[in-house]
């Protein structure tokens, strides 16, 4: 039988890439204008690099919706994030699709305070920025490992009356958690109204349990292991007030006091060996090809 | 139909049913009766001309017979491989009464396959109307009432949310049953009639039904299928390797898991895999995961082997492949390991009471037959909903309790002018050819409405 070409998909272009840290990059990409115009704070859009990718979904950063571009931040992780990580400005990404999930409800709530861990920080800053807007008094709290790692610090203390920053190691800011920062702000006596945070799940769970005991209101923007992202498969499923919802359509952000964390950490684990696998065979593969 | 040996097949993605060569399709041809009032026509949701197009090829004339169903059926090679034909045209063929009825989907496979191996042809396009009309989603209903409307000379869109088109046909019936490679063929007969296909644009968050019409298209066609995969809310349901059969089979049909890693997307099968239910889509997940390596697949199945929802054929393939049924069964919960994979699943047994609103013998459970079964992998396949997104996000849309879409005629016209619907986002899971039925209802009635509006206008 003929083998009929695939659909035909028009590319998106990599009009600009930074590496911001050690495997983390900030990355441009063209999208229709029409797409660029409808993502709001606390949505995500789905990547899939070419016919062999997986659908990745990311958060962007910032959109330009007169140029029709959104920007990126990853960081290398698995085999998917590593060839992302490889492109070059001028290179082009097969499919980009989006805006899915549900927006943050972005109002007036007096004093927020937006916690963004690691690479959550791309995620955590366009919804401080929102809120900021919103005529919100912003609190931030940036964390990493080490000083190296920490992104977005400027722009984050743009939109924020006070920023604190926490690394595991002490090269910057408080030597410690973020967590360790938001406990001495809302036992500090300071009226919280909202905590927004976005980080590695062991993180949003260390801020859940933070903020449980004062009943801060506070919201998560979770990051499960998603296939379609638009509702179809379940793979992003996760509980929330002991019932199961969907990441993708229901979520992304939900009240962190209702989420079962366990179960998320442990979903989020199902395939790190196969992502060892395909990495260590994409490496020998680079390698040999090095050597050719 | 000749078919791969069963113990060869069950290792391997490659078609099962292997098709008529021109002898077995000259020989089954000539037993047709040629029926002066036809009875197998009725039984065809879109109305195929079945005894013409066999006697084409009874005259070896194997373009004029594919050039018939064409007059009716855009996607034959698709429909010849997942009719439920038993049930519809076979079902009232005449021959049916004392033997076996004609093989009319092996027919059908036969002559659209004869034509997809010499590339397809395209009729003269019609003069076009510059009427737009767009479609939303690109499984068999869109597929068809894109290709009727782009047929009567209309500027026809398609809108679909994932990156390739298709529908289930791409991400949900493997390529065991249904090669993606005719798939393919077929979509790209549908866009050489004039369709053009969008992919990644989901409609209600991309962009909304307003703003279709905004750009100047005169009718909708929402075909967005039942994709909301149905979970039994049990305790342990969310442990890891336990999926959803729309989870399952996408990350193996549309991701290409079965090449992992040479493609990205990985799924896990351990050694014994249980699929939940016996439907269609069952019986697909438990031959999968036969071919991706496990050494037992179960169907668990909380009724008995006369009420399984399955095609018998479908039935009878996996069972030959080796698949084993536990019937009158129901898990009842899961449990995991410390690393929180399934490893057993809680199971209770299950007797046949009174007859249900389905008509169908209720099943209850047996007291005191509790029991466990180690399991590796779950693929829960108890059935779809429609995804609420566009519904919930489009005003005037009138939807049922389940999700489905409210249409107030045969065509399948909405509460909302311009906008018709069809398939498995009005009815619920179905058929194939049912949704392709209902696609060709509504691109007949959208013919007519944009042609009232442009005399309007």
């Amino acid at each position: 039988m003929r083998n009929i070409c695939k659909e035909v998909m028009p590319l998106h272009e990599v009009i600009r890439k930074e590496l911001l840290a050690p495997k983390i990059h900030l990355m441009e990409v063209e999208v229709a204008p029409r797409m660029a115009a409808k993502i709001l704070p606390g949505q995500f859009i789905v990547l899939r690099l070419d016919e062999r990718g997986e659908r990745i979904p990311l958060t962007p950063v910032s959109v330009n919706e007169k140029k029709g571009s959104l920007t990126v931040i990853f960081q290398e992780a698995g085999l998917s994030t590593k060839r992302l990580g490889a492109l070059k400005e001028g290179d082009t990404i097969s499919d980009v699709v989006g805006p899915l999930g549900r927006p943050t409800d972005i109002k007036r709530y007096g004093v927020v305070i937006a916690v963004g861990g690691g690479i959550g920080t791309a995620c955590i800053y366009p919804e401080a920025k929102a809120l900021k807007g919103a005529g919100n008094r912003v609190i931030g709290i940036l964390g990493a490992r080490t000083a190296e790692l920490l992104i977005l610090g400027e722009e984050m203390r743009s939109v924020s009356d006070e920023t604190y920053i926490a690394t595991d190691d002490g090269t910057k800011g408080h030597k410690g958690l973020v967590t360790d920062v938001l406990k001495e702000i809302i036992e500090g006596g300071e009226k919280v109204d909202l905590i927004v945070a976005v980080g590695p799940a062991i993180m949003m769970k260390a801020v859940a349990d933070a903020t449980r005991k004062q009943n801060v209101k506070t919201i998560v923007s979770l990051n499960p292991i998603m296939v379609d992202a638009t509702g179809m498969c379940g793979a992003c499923r996760v509980m929330v007030g002991g019932e199961t919802k969907f990441t993708c359509v229901d979520g992304p952000g939900f009240d962190a006091h209702l989420v079962d964390f366990d179960n998320l950490l442990s979903r989020l684990k199902m395939y790190s060996e196969e992502e060892r696998r395909a990495l260590e065979l994409y490496e020998r593969n680079v390698v040999a090809d090095a050597l050719r | 139909m000749p078919k791969q040996l069963a113990q060869e097949r069950a290792h391997n993605f490659r078609e099962v049913a292997l098709g008529y060569q021109v002898q077995h399709a000259l020989a089954e041809s000539r037993r047709c009766l040629q029926c002066k009032a036809p009875k197998c026509i009725e039984g065809c949701p879109v109305g195929i001309e079945i005894p013409r197009f066999i006697k084409k090829i009874v005259e070896e004339d194997f373009e004029g017979a594919i050039r018939i169903i064409k007059e009716k059926n855009n996607l034959p090679g698709i429909c010849g491989r997942v009719c439920p034909q038993e049930r519809q045209c076979e079902a009232t063929c005449i021959l049916g009464k004392r033997a076996e009825p004609v093989a009319i989907g092996a027919l059908e496979r036969f002559a659209a396959d004869r034509e997809l191996g010499a590339g397809i042809k395209i009729a003269n396009r019609p003069e076009p109307t510059g009427i737009k009309v767009a479609v939303v989603g690109s499984g068999p209903s869109s597929l068809t009432a894109a290709g009727d409307l782009a047929k009567s000379g209309h500027d026809v869109t398609i809108f679909e949310a994932l990156h390739i088109a298709g529908g289930v046909l791409t991400y949900g019936i493997p390529e065991f049953r249904l090669p993606k490679a005719v798939v393919a063929a077929e979509i790209d007969y549908v866009k050489r009639l004039g369709v053009s296909i969008e992919t990644n644009v989901v409609i209600g968050k991309t962009i909304s039904i307003d703003e279709i019409f905004e750009a100047g298209y005169r009718a909708i066609f929402i075909g967005t299928g039942a994709g909301s995969p149905n979970f039994m809310n049990i305790p342990g349901e969310n442990l890891n390797n336990i999926y959803s059969s729309n989870e399952f089979l996408t990350r193996t049909n549309l991701m290409k898991a079965y090449r992992f890693p040479e493609y990205e997307t990985p799924v896990k099968m351990g050694r014994v895999a249980a699929v939940i239910g016996a439907g269609n889509v069952s019986m697909d997940a438990a031959r999968t995961a036969l071919r991706l390596g496990a050494e037992e697949a179960h169907i668990v199945y909380r009724r008995s082997e006369a009420e399984m929802p399955a095609r018998a054929e479908e039935v009878g393939n996996a069972k030959e492949e080796g698949v084993r049924f536990q019937l009158l069964t129901a898990p009842i919960g899961y449990v995991g390991d410390a690393k929180g994979r399934v490893e057993s699943m809680e199971c209770v047994k299950m007797e046949l009471g009174e007859p249900d609103e389905s008509g169908r013998r209720r099943p209850m459970p047996i007291e005191g037959s509790k029991y466990s079964m180690r399991v590796d992998t779950v693929i829960v396949a108890i059935g779809q909903r429609p995804n609420p997104l566009l519904a919930s996000s489009t005003q005037g849309l009138e939807t049922r309790k389940d999700g489905t879409i409210v249409t107030l005629d045969d065509s399948g016209r909405t509460t909302r002018e311009g906008i018709w619907a069809g398939g498995d986002i009005v009815t619920g899971e179905a058929t194939v050819i049912d949704a392709m039925g209902a696609g060709k209802r509504a691109a007949a009635a959208i013919h007519l409405h944009v042609l009232s509006t442009l005399n309007r206008s």
